[in-house]
């Protein structure tokens, strides 16, 4: 890969520069700290534009306010899509990327040059596709499936963000290298790091997919191609489009791990399993698209249903094993902690007005029970039927990437803000509700789509009452309260969001310097600060875990028959 | 830490817990059930999507249609043609900016062959409030088999994003008592 070896080759003139940090001890070199806060501050930004546009689709889907015309509606909702998912996620996870490469492992990062220009290429994609879609000719949906076609900018900013995403992915692998090389860290990479890696390898996949489907696209928009064929399109456009949601997943388990160990010295139960879970993700990414491709004509049973189920279910094993060990690990550290009595005392003392811990352990919870099971549901060949394209499908997605994915990257914030801006939080008390505000919000939009979509209505429309249709179609009274419920969702999440981007902002540009000395205002745990050595775990029980999972298990094998039920009901086809 | 490197070097050694363990088979054994569920649905489940599909062209399947809706037209509701066709022939619904056409009059407990297609963008065939929903792509003619086992009037809305006039995007299969036929 020459970006690689560019970077490896350009990175060798630079003396780095670093600071050592008071609360971890760990070296952290200087352009990569300034590359982490680019990233985070451009996610942020667009999360705050992206997340207000989602407000605006849901105050529209909302029966009784039915905000936005349709032509505005259909707009938004398009940029909604790529700003969030693509635009936000990605800036994050590049920052995230960087800090558990460069910062963890005290390593310089590599070519940060690069990374600028990474950086550069991202922004003037995401702006352009923006300026595409705000013109009016682009209204494709961030899926864009042919053969509806947008303006030829609208795929070029996509494609330029990717690359830009790319090197910034490759960036990564040079400084893994360079501290290998350097001997900056001994044994292995930590647990964080593993994660971070595979989601850095599913990004090279992912990237490239993107780049597979979308260069062509762009050509035949240009009028150079003749025809794209809509069946193909959907099987490579979510290599890139689901794959990539395996980075969010990996991405947000890391972080899970980091602030389980920096907040409360929580430590892996099993260094072998928490990796091997990881190493799940990567073998059965590329089967992806699959799961988006089980109402389509013309696939046969036996390929939908090896690939929707990623060969088996060996990537939910993945989740589900993290599902356990996370929790798992969080319960023996309070426990060693000294949180010790009954069941549940370790959950009941646990940090939760440090919104860093309450944001993460939320996170968790709701993305293992709304999204992911929805998820495998919702990926079932047949129960797919049920569902495809309702709004159950934004319903399920929301439990996965905002309640669960977005929700966990800013309680990371909460750390990068003290560790790498250097700020101490502004308005610790709004901060303490923060996550509780969004989490509610992401929680209710997540199952009040879910809901309205089991009743049938549609994801993507303007009209439940279908005013203007010439044959027309009532939905049942309980679909006008879930969508209804929906909008009330959303203004929570909306409040919360704000409240984040207000935080974050504010703590940027008016926090507390955080010199030699300082108190944090939400602690981290003292173990941070030295790398710890505890005794063997075969002596510590986790009771509450076990309880935890073993109600989860039940509400999955609960939801899973009902879903077959509602599929028995049905007309007969074959 | 799981900020820092494993404390023993060969980490890939270390027992594994047995709470970890049992949950490991526990999920591996869920996972596997679910996947053969799948498959034994093709044999005990009366709803499973058809995998017949033939490449065709927009005007083609155009054709077909229109011709299906001549043969069996009954009678004309707001415009749209209501096509009736005998108990398991090959029926043939064609979705286009933005309406389902014709309007299909089916009879209970009867096996239709329903064609699917698109003449232009991708829809959503999305058969409500019984919440049955199959994609639908140009240049693609897919064939289903379906059995009613209710009747009344179920609406067809579309739930694939098809340009402005998606929200407009409606139609409507009938479905009869087979108890009328007989008398
Ligand atoms: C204030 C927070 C948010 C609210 C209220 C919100 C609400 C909504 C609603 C109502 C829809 C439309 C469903 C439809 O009509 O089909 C939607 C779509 C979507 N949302 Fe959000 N959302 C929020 C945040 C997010 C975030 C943070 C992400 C990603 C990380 C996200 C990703 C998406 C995606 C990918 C779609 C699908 C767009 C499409 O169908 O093309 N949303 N959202
Ligand atoms: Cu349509
Ligand atoms: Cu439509």
């Amino acid at each position: 890969m020459s970006t690689f070896e560019g970077a490896l080759a350009a990175t060798r003139e630079r003396v780095a520069n670093f600071r050592t940090c008071q609360f971890t001890g760990l070296k952290v070199d200087i352009a990569a700290q300034r590359l982490i806060i680019a990233n985070a501050v451009a996610a942020v930004v667009f999360l705050a534009v992206g997340g207000l546009m989602g407000l605006l689709v849901a105050l529209t889907r909302w029966p009784a306010v039915h905000l936005l015309p349709a032509e505005w509606f259909y707009l938004i909702l398009t940029a909604h899509g790529a700003n969030v998912l693509l635009f936000w996620i990605i800036f994050f996870e590049i920052a995230v990327l960087y800090f558990a490469s460069a910062v963890l492992l005290n390593s310089r990062i590599a070519a940060p040059k690069l990374g600028w220009l990474g950086f550069v290429l991202m922004v003037v994609g995401a702006i352009i596709t923006n300026i595409a879609v705000l013109q009016g000719e682009s209204t494709v949906m961030f899926t864009s499936y042919p053969p509806m076609m947008a303006r030829p900018h609208f795929y070029l900013g996509i494609i330029l963000f990717a690359v830009g995403a790319l090197i910034g992915v490759g960036l990564f692998f040079a400084t893994l290298v360079i501290a290998r090389a350097e001997r900056t860290y001994e044994g292995s990479i930590p647990l964080v790091t593993f994660g971070a890696l595979t989601a850095a390898i599913i990004a090279v996949f992912t990237l490239v997919s993107g780049a597979i489907i979308l260069i062509p696209t762009m050509l035949w928009s240009m009028g150079l191609i003749r025809d794209i064929d809509p069946l193909m399109y959907k099987l490579v456009w979510w290599a890139m489009g689901h794959s990539s949601q395996q980075i969010n997943v990996s991405a947000h388990v890391s972080v899970w791990y980091m602030i389980g160990a920096l907040v409360l010295g929580a430590k892996p139960l099993s260094e072998k399993v928490s990796r091997g879970a990881f190493f799940l993700y990567i073998l059965f990414l590329q089967l992806a698209s699959a799961h988006h491709l089980l109402a389509e004509p013309g696939i046969s049973a036996e390929w939908k249903i090896v690939n929707t189920s990623y060969m088996m279910y060996l990537a939910v094993l993945g989740s589900m094993i993290h599902g356990l060990t996370v929790p798992g690990s969080i319960e023996a550290a309070q426990r060693r902690n000294g949180f010790n009595r009954g069941v549940f005392e370790w959950l009941r003392k646990a940090p939760w007005g440090n919104p860093a811990f309450s944001g993460m352990f939320l996170s968790l919870v709701m993305f293992g029970f709304i999204g992911g099971i929805s998820g495998v549901v919702l990926g079932t060949e047949q129960l797919n039927v049920l569902m495809h394209n309702t709004i159950y499908v934004p319903g399920h997605f929301h439990g996965t990437v905002v309640a669960g994915t977005t929700l966990a990257f800013m309680a990371g914030t909460y750390l990068v803000l003290p560790l790498i801006f250097q700020r101490d939080i502004i308005w610790p008390g709004l901060a303490r509700i923060q996550p509780y505000l969004f989490g509610i919000g992401a929680a209710g939009i997540s199952m009040f789509m879910m809901g309205a979509g089991t009743l049938g209505v549609a994801r993507r429309h303007w009209d439940i009452n279908f005013t203007d249709a010439v044959i027309g179609f009532q939905h049942s009274p309980g679909a006008f309260l879930m969508m209804g419920l929906n909008g009330i969702s959303a203004i929570l999440a909306a409040l919360g969001g704000i409240l984040y981007v207000l935080i974050v902002v504010g703590t940027a540009l008016f926090g507390k310097k955080i010199v030699p000395g300082h108190k944090m205002t939400f602690p981290l745990h003292s173990a941070a600060r030295v790398v710890s050595k505890y005794g063997s775990e075969g002596t510590i029980k986790l009771p509450g875990t076990i309880v935890l999972v073993t109600i989860f298990f039940l509400s999955f094998v609960l939801y899973y028959f009902v879903n077959w039920k509602y599929l028995s009901d049905l007309w007969q086809f074959r | 830490m799981a900020i820092t490197s494993p404390e023993r070097r060969a980490w890939w050694n270390e027992p594994v817990e047995r709470v970890e363990l049992i949950w490991i088979a526990v999920a591996l054994l869920w996972g596997l059930f679910m996947f053969f569920f799948m498959i034994a649905w093709h044999f005990i489940g009366g709803q499973n999507l058809a995998t017949e599909a033939y490449k065709v062209t927009p005007s083609a399947y155009q054709d077909k249609v229109d011709a299906f809706a001549e043969k069996y037209q009954v009678r004309d509701e707001a415009g749209t043609p209501v096509v009736r066709p005998p108990a398991g022939v090959d029926v043939y619904l064609l979705g286009r900016l933005w309406q389902w056409w014709p309007v299909l009059e089916l009879e209970k407990g009867q096996s239709y062959r329903l064609h699917l297609s698109s003449v232009d963008w991708q829809h959503g065939f999305s058969l409500q409030p019984t919440n049955i929903n199959i994609q639908v792509h140009p240049g693609y003619e897919h064939v289903i088999t379906l059995t009613p086992t209710e009747s009344g009037e179920f609406g067809i809305i579309c739930n694939e994003f098809c340009g402005i006039g998606h929200h407009t995007m409606t139609g409507k299969i009938i479905v009869v008592d087979s108890k009328a036929e007989t008398k």
